[in-house]
Formats: structure tokens, C-alpha cells, sequence
């Protein structure tokens, strides 16, 4: 992690010069970043949790949804006195969906938080791209 | 209101109105008026945009996230679900678990991302690598229909409502308080901004979730803290057949159409809110992306604690006053809460619990008009019409003209909804922001072929799909109450019949067309692509690089 910052640093030192030559090149600073191995392990790592974490809960969801509108006899038995299997499955609905919210802040926190901010840090203070970081137009309504 | 006197005597005569209106009133002002001085308080540094739509971007985590469920948990949320599962028992749970399975798709895919590249509005994401000017339109309009069916919606609620707690049973008077609601939303939101009310937001949010689970515990302990207790009241109380109230299937059950029905919903459910406008405007009001996470987790444990307590409040209902009670009463289903309420605590306790119901609609439409007014000031004013050559304060000026127009439709629209089904109003705004938002937002966020083209093929065809839809189904037209012989479409003349779609919740169509819509627009155009663009939005998406901080006064 540390490496690669010292490899993006060390493209050039940041000034006046190095924003002309970036920006006459046909590639950005932004697409520097986004090829160079740290920012596309971040990415990566985001990646492989979110979407498996969301085909899991949508699969899980739709499961009870089905069970809920085509198995109503299973749905219907009772497990405690009036409590029914659909309850639970309903009920297991709000664990999974607690559980998954807990996992991903936690995981976020502690394994995505400080690499982001290491990267931005260094995009924002210029060392990789001088001048050309707020690409958007500002309106001036910041105070 | 002396002209609306008769109403209310033959209301209560049969028994319809309950609790005192005087304590009612005398609750709900004190609310109004608390508020009042919050917002007034809270809105002297509104100066720039910034303040304005975005609060600064000043709340924390934990503020937001309340705010958030504040936001969310409108009148469908607990006076809809309530009355769902009072009459329907379990089918009316879906509604809980899809409203809050889906805050899941917007943690995990969306909020952070969309704080770390936006600033205002859904349309800056959107547009931030595609064609500016097609593409904000486009997402300003899908906005204004979400916005629109929600306060739909709300209006219709406070109306039921009004019927109910202030024995105001004529057209005309349930007019005058609609007016009455609508004049303080504009009131709250043209001089409180975003900031203003957020705070409104965030006291109505306590307030509902401390009034709900108040009342759970009271339900439980009638019932000696044992679920299945209350189920078996809620069972008894509803005579014969009522064993089905915890088996699913009583109100889409019957037939293999309402069966698709249900999946219809609990697709829209699901995918809805993380394109809901006003909850992603939500997320901009906060400085960074973490605090946009921590957001969506305050938000996620307030939404579900909460639905867990309409769960209780529902069967409890059932139980302790009954279906036929609450289905004779003005308000319908939607009464069954503050029915619940008036059996527990007598005047006292429903004096309050119809406050927090008064507050949770004005702070919802508080919420959605400004998020209408950011959308038509900055995405239409600023950037379509006026090439993004506008005053820094012109543009606020225009977004609280808007707020004007919006709260006068609201209004308008409000007294022709009047009596509709709540939650399944919301639930018609969520297929529309299913539909014509979330392709695009997740397209333009991960996929990096995506174009100009595919998007608005997606925003245009998955919005004008499920408008359409609506039109000619039997929501609109046709449905007629096999029982009673009354139409229960918004079309009251039983012979006006042009409902050729059967569903009554489009997003089994819509949703997937406008998904497939955005691939095939892409693939279509021949647009070069901008991976520079692409570049930019991504590194900036995952490390909030150049994303805006909050403002210091």
C-alpha cells in the first residue's frame, strides 16, 4: 500500500509543470489513479463484498417472498402457538437485514476507511493532480 | 368550521368520530409551534445553496440517519401497515420487510458513492459523466413524478386522518385542513430550508418511534408480554376465519393474478427507496461518506425497530378493537392505529398519537417538497434553462418560488386524493422511482460503458412504462367492490372502465424494461465513450476525492 503511493509520487513532482504535461497527454490524472494497484485493490475488495452481499439478501428476500405467496401450507404451520413459519421467516428478514448493515459498516470501517482517505489525501493535496481535481464547475455557493 | 358542524354531530352519532378534537388540536398546535421556533432558529445562516438544499452538509452521522427515518416512516408506514395487518394480518408485513429489506441496496450500493460525486440533487450523479443538459432533465422529471404520487400520498393521508381525530367529516372541512397542512409545510420549508427541516424531521422521528413503542409495550403487557397472545386476540376478535390473519395469502391469496400482484409489490418495495429523490438528497446534507454510512445504519436500526412495533401495533389492534370497528370508521384502515391508541390511553393517548401522525405528514411533505424544488431550481432553472448562468442566490430565490407553487399542487392534489389507500400510494411512487431512477443510478455508478443514450432510454422508458401502466389498470379505473357494488378506483363512475392491465402495481413490468432499456440504449448509440469521465467518477465515488465538505460559519 505504502509502495504504491511512493510509485504514484513519483511521476512527478507536483506544480505547475506536471499539470501542463498531464494535461496534454490523453491520459488524466483521475485515469492515472484509477489504473495505478492501490485504488484497483480498493475497488476490488469493494466490489467482491457488495454485489456477493447483495445477490445474497435479494436471494434471501425473494425466497420468503415466494414461500410467502406460493407455499402458504408450509408458511401456515404453526410453531409456537399461533406463531407461524412465515412469522419467523418474516422475523428473519429483520435479523439478516441487521446483521448485514452491522457486517458491511464494520467492514468498511476497518478495511476500506483509511486506504480511501490515504488516496484522497494525496489526490486533494496535489501530489497527483494539481489543478485539475475540482473538475466541476463551482457555482461560488460554497461560503 | 361552523359549516361543517352538522358532519361532525352525525359522525359522532355513529359513533365514527373519537376522543376529544380540542385535545387533538391543542397537542398538535403545541407541536407546530415548538417546531416553529426550531426552524426559525435553525435557519439564520441560511445563505447559499449549499445551506440551503443541503443543510450546510453540517448534520452528523446519527442526526442524518434520524432525519432519514423521519423522512421515511410517512403516514403509509404506520398508519397504512398498521391498518394492513389489523385487516389482513400477515400480507400486510410485506410491506415492513420490503420498505426495509430495501434500505440494504442503498447502504451497500448507493449512499456513499452518491455523497462522494454529487452535490444537490439524484441529477448531479446522473449526469456527471453523460450528455449535462438531456440527462438532468430527464432526472428532474422522473423527481417531480416520484414527488408527486408521495405527496399524493401524503395528503390523502392527512385527510382520513382529519375525518377520524377532528370529527371533520365534510368535504369542505377536510378541505380546509389539507389547506391548513399545507400552508405550514411551505411555511417550515420556505423559511427553514433543508436545515429547518431536517430538525422537523428529526423531532417527529423521536416522537413516532417513542409514541409506537409506548404503545407495543402497552399491547404486550395487556397480553402478558407474549406475541402469540396477541395473535390469538387478533384471531379471536375477528370471528369466523380469522385463523388466516397469521397465515399468508388473505389478501393476495385468492387468485394466480393477486398472486403476482404481491411479487409486483415486493419487487417495487425492495428497489424502490434507493431511487426515492428525497431520501438520496438526505445524504448530501452530511460532510463525508462516512457519515452518510453511519447515516443509513441509525436509519436501517430506528426504520426496523420500528416496523417491528407496527407488527405488535397491527395484531393489536386487531385484538383489542377489531376489524369491524376499525372498518366502519371514516378513516378505514388507516384509523386503526389511533383507534388503538383511544382503547389504550382514552383521549389522552390519542390526543398525542394523532399529534405524531399530524407532524409525520407534515414533515414528510416537508421533506419532499424541498427535495422538488432543489430538482426544478437546479437541475431545470440553473443548468437546463439557464446554462448554468445563474446568481448564486438566484437560484434559491427560484427554488422557494417553487416551494410556493408546489405546496399550492400538493394542496390541490391533496383534496382530489382524498380517501385513497395510503400505503399503497407510496407504494405506487416506489415502482416509479424503481422504474425510471435506480437503473440509471446503478448503470452511471458501475458500469463503464454506459452512455447519454441508455440513460435516458432507461429514465424515460421505465418512467413513461409505469405512468402508463398505472393509467390503464384498475388503480385508475374499473375495480368495483364485489360486496358493496362501490368503485375503489380513483375513477368513482362504476361505468367508466378502460383498465387493460390487470396489475395494480406495475414494477414487475416497468422495473425489468427500464433495467433492460438502459443496456439496449447504450449499445444502441453510437456516443463515444468518455473513460476519462468514467475515471474521474469512479476514483472520486470510492475516495471522496474533490467531494464537497460542509460550509463553516
Amino acid at each position: 500500500m505504502y509502495a504504491t503511493v511512493v510509485h504514484l509520487a513519483a511521476t512527478g513532482p507536483p506544480g505547475p509543470a506536471e499539470v501542463h504535461v498531464s494535461q496534454s497527454q490523453t491520459e488524466t490524472d483521475y485515469q492515472r489513479v484509477q489504473r495505478s494497484p492501490e485504488f484497483q485493490d480498493l475497488r476490488r475488495r469493494f466490489r467482491n463484498f457488495v454485489f456477493p452481499m447483495t445477490a445474497l439478501f435479494l436471494a434471501w428476500y425473494f425466497l420468503y417472498v415466494l414461500l410467502a405467496n406460493y407455499a402458504h401450507g408450509f408458511m401456515s404451520q404453526r410453531v409456537v402457538g399461533t406463531i407461524t413459519v412465515g412469522l419467523l421467516f418474516g422475523l428473519g428478514q429483520f435479523v439478516s437485514t441487521f446483521a448485514i448493515t452491522m457486517a458491511y459498516a464494520r467492514w468498511a470501517n476497518q478495511k476500506q476507511d483509511a486506504v480511501a482517505e490515504n488516496l484522497r489525501e494525496h489526490i486533494e493535496s496535489g501530489a497527483l493532480i494539481e489543478g485539475s481535481a475540482p473538475a466541476r464547475p463551482s457555482d461560488g455557493s460554497r461560503a | 368550521m361552523i359549516a361543517v358542524g352538522a358532519p361532525v354531530v352525525a359522525a359522532a352519532a355513529a359513533g365514527g368520530q373519537v376522543g376529544d378534537p380540542v385535545v387533538n388540536i391543542a397537542i398538535f398546535g403545541a407541536f407546530v409551534l415548538v417546531t416553529l421556533v426550531i426552524v426559525f432558529r435553525a435557519s439564520r445562516n441560511n445563505k447559499s445553496a449549499a445551506d440551503y438544499y443541503a443543510a450546510g452538509r453540517s448534520f452528523t452521522g446519527p442526526q442524518n440517519g434520524t432525519a432519514i427515518a423521519g423522512d421515511y416512516l410517512s403516514a403509509a408506514s404506520f398508519l397504512g401497515i398498521c391498518g394492513a395487518i389489523a385487516i389482513y394480518g400477515y400480507d400486510g408485513f410485506l410491506y415492513s420487510i420490503g420498505f426495509l429489506v430495501a434500505w440494504l441496496v442503498a447502504l451497500l450500493l448507493v449512499a456513499e458513492l452518491l455523497r462522494n460525486t454529487g452535490r444537490f440533487t439524484m441529477a448531479d450523479v446522473l449526469s456527471f459523466r453523460l450528455k449535462q443538459r438531456p440527462v438532468r432533465l430527464a432526472a428532474a422529471l422522473s423527481t417531480l413524478a416520484v414527488v408527486f404520487f408521495y405527496l399524493l400520498a401524503q395528503m390523502a393521508g392527512a385527510g382520513g386522518l382529519v375525518a377520524l381525530l377532528l370529527g371533520i367529516d365534510g368535504v369542505a372541512g377536510q378541505a380546509l385542513v389539507i389547506a391548513v397542512v399545507g400552508a405550514l409545510m411551505i411555511l417550515y420549508v420556505l423559511v427553514g430550508g433543508m436545515k429547518g427541516t431536517t430538525w422537523v424531521q428529526i423531532i417527529k422521528a423521536i416522537l413516532l418511534i417513542a409514541g409506537a413503542g409506548l404503545m407495543t409495550i402497552w399491547v404486550l403487557a395487556r397480553f402478558g408480554f407474549d406475541l402469540s397472545a396477541v395473535l390469538q386476540g387478533a384471531i379471536d376478535a375477528a370471528g369466523e376465519g380469522g385463523e388466516t390473519l397469521v397465515e399468508p395469502g388473505r389478501q393476495y391469496g385468492a387468485t394466480a393474478l393477486t398472486q403476482l400482484n404481491f411479487l409486483s409489490l415486493a419487487l417495487a418495495l425492495v428497489l424502490g427507496t434507493a431511487g426515492l429523490p428525497h431520501v438520496l438528497m438526505r445524504f448530501y446534507t452530511v460532510p463525508s461518506a462516512k457519515e452518510a454510512r453511519r447515516s443509513v445504519v441509525w436509519a436501517i436500526w430506528l426504520i426496523g425497530i420500528f416496523y417491528l412495533f407496527t407488527l405488535v401495533l397491527g395484531y393489536g389492534a386487531g385484538a383489542l378493537v377489531g376489524p369491524e370497528t376499525i372498518m366502519s370508521s371514516p378513516g378505514k384502515a388507516n384509523s386503526a392505529a389511533p383507534l388503538l391508541a383511544y382503547e389504550l390511553g382514552g383521549v389522552f393517548l390519542l390526543g398525542i398519537i394523532s399529534a405524531v401522525a399530524f407532524a409525520t405528514i407534515l414533515a414528510v411533505v416537508a421533506g419532499l417538497t424541498i427535495t422538488a424544488a432543489a430538482s426544478f431550481a437546479h437541475d431545470i432553472y440553473a443548468s437546463v434553462i439557464k446554462q448554468g448562468q445563474v446568481a448564486p442566490d438566484g437560484e434559491v430565490r427560484v427554488a422557494r418560488v417553487t416551494v410556493v407553487v408546489i405546496g399550492a399542487l400538493a394542496i390541490v392534489g391533496g383534496i382530489f386524493a382524498n380517501g385513497q389507500n395510503v400505503a399503497f400510494l407510496v407504494a405506487l411512487a416506489f415502482a416509479v422511482a424503481a422504474s425510471a431512477n435506480l437503473p440509471t443510478i446503478l448503470y452511471s455508478l458501475f458500469w463503464k460503458r454506459f452512455n447519454t443514450s441508455g440513460a435516458l432510454w432507461s429514465m424515460y422508458g421505465g418512467l413513461v412504462s409505469c405512468i402508463v401502466l398505472i393509467a390503464f389498470s384498475p388503480v385508475v379505473s374499473g375495480k368495483v367492490d364485489p360486496v358493496t357494488g362501490d368503485s375503489l378506483s380513483m375513477i368513482r363512475d362504476t361505468s367508466v372502465d378502460f383498465a387493460i392491465f390487470p396489475l395494480e402495481n406495475p414494477g414487475i413490468v416497468s422495473i425489468p424494461l427500464a433495467f433492460l432499456l438502459g443496456i439496449v440504449g447504450t449499445l444502441l448509440s453510437k456516443e463515444q465513450p468518455h473513460p476519462e469521465k468514467f475515471a474521474e467518477m469512479e476514483v472520486r465515488s470510492l475516495t471522496g476525492a474533490g467531494a464537497e465538505k460542509a460550509t463553516s460559519h
